[in-house]
């Protein structure tokens, strides 16, 4: 089984906004890890869910996978998923992959906290 | 991201595109996905299905990576009898776009096609365009778990239209599951393995997304329907 090498890291910003900060690789492997970080940051109930790509360091297309399987939970319980920190190809990726359609990029945390 | 794992990563993606194009129609087949969309989960109507089909490879002498090379460059051979596969000239690649005919029951084949997304050595991914029954996407890869190397075949997708989506109830996933299952039977069977696939299904969300029914408009079906029916006709020529 791929190696899980990815760490996640959570803190609110206002009462509004629950933010994920990925680190390392995101992979199929990554899901535990993803989901109890979500688990984490809903437990107070943002209205949107901010993940932090600034430290990605590597995505496939599980991790693309993983994105969509989170979009619905959040989606589910009302939230909005929103991301920051991606570099230019991996906007393209979200492009290509028509997730950017469904989770809107910020250039930072203030301006995703404005927009919720 | 460091400017090393950018390059780790650069190739393994296709790079965008708006629509497909398919410079080179093989003999045979139907070009339908000519000048239309990919389409991932988000942008389809049914129910949202993550299946996961895993066969073992146990006495091969295989490593993960050989298999995955072996799955791109023979993927035809393992499509079970009755479906063709015109893999791309260039090959299994990010960017490439193969054409397919799909036995869909009562004679009729469904012409459609598949983006090759994502490839690496571990594993590739192919997206479905506007038109095609689901909406998403299906990893194929290899790993190794506890000494034994393990094939894995995983669609995340949704049913692309109201149409397919009531094919689907209608024994439709039943007939997926034989599909992919047949698949890695034929996977094995070519490490010489006789061996029998085991298969996850999980609704990832159980909503239907009625802003998507529109989607019907752009369905092969109809297109492949017509190409079937007047398949004689050509022959006569």
């Amino acid at each position: 089984m791929t190696q899980d090498t990815v760490g996640m890291e959570v803190h609110l910003a206002g009462d509004a906004l629950g933010v994920i900060t990925v680190r390392g690789d995101v992979t199929a492997a990554s899901e535990e890890a993803l989901m109890e970080a979500y688990t984490r940051v809903a437990e107070d109930s943002p209205r949107a869910i901010l993940l932090d790509f600034s430290g990605l360091e590597y995505m496939n297309s599980g991790g693309i996978g993983l994105l969509v399987t989170l979009l619905v939970r959040a989606n589910r319980a009302k939230q909005r998923l929103l991301a920051r920190g991606l570099n230019d190809p991996y906007r393209q990726i979200f492009e290509l992959t028509r997730l950017d359609e469904a989770i809107s990029i910020y250039t930072n945390e203030a301006e995703a906290l404005a927009a919720v | 991201m460091s400017e090393q794992n950018m390059a780790r990563d650069a190739g393994n993606w296709a790079t965008p595109v708006d629509r497909l194009a398919v410079p080179n129609v093989p003999a045979g087949a139907l070009d339908t996905v000519g000048g239309k969309q990919v389409v991932s989960p988000i942008q389809g109507f049914g129910k949202m299905w993550q299946k996961t089909y895993r066969v073992s490879l146990a006495g091969a002498d295989v490593t993960p990576a050989e298999v995955v090379e072996t799955w791109k460059t023979e993927f035809p051979t393992f499509w079970p009898k009755g479906n063709q596969f015109h893999a791309p000239l260039t090959g299994i690649a990010p960017g490439e776009v193969a054409l397919l005919q799909a036995s869909v029951g009562g004679g009729l084949k469904l012409s459609t096609g598949v983006f090759v997304l994502y490839a690496d050595e571990d594993s590739f991914t192919f997206m479905t365009p506007q038109g095609h029954m689901f909406a998403g996407w299906i990893t194929f890869s290899a790993s190794e778990e506890e000494g034994t190397t393990v094939a894995q075949c995983q669609v995340l997708m949704r049913a692309q239209d109201p149409l397919t989506e009531v094919g689907l109830v209608l024994g439709g996933h039943r007939k997926e599951d034989r599909f992919w299952q047949d698949t890695l039977r034929a996977l094995a069977a070519r490490f010489g393995l006789e061996a029998e696939p085991e298969t996850s299904v999980v609704c990832v969300d159980k909503r239907r997304q009625w802003g998507r029914a529109g989607n019907v408009r752009h369905s092969s079906a109809f297109r492949s329907g017509i190409h079937t029916a007047t398949a004689p006709l050509r022959k006569r020529r």
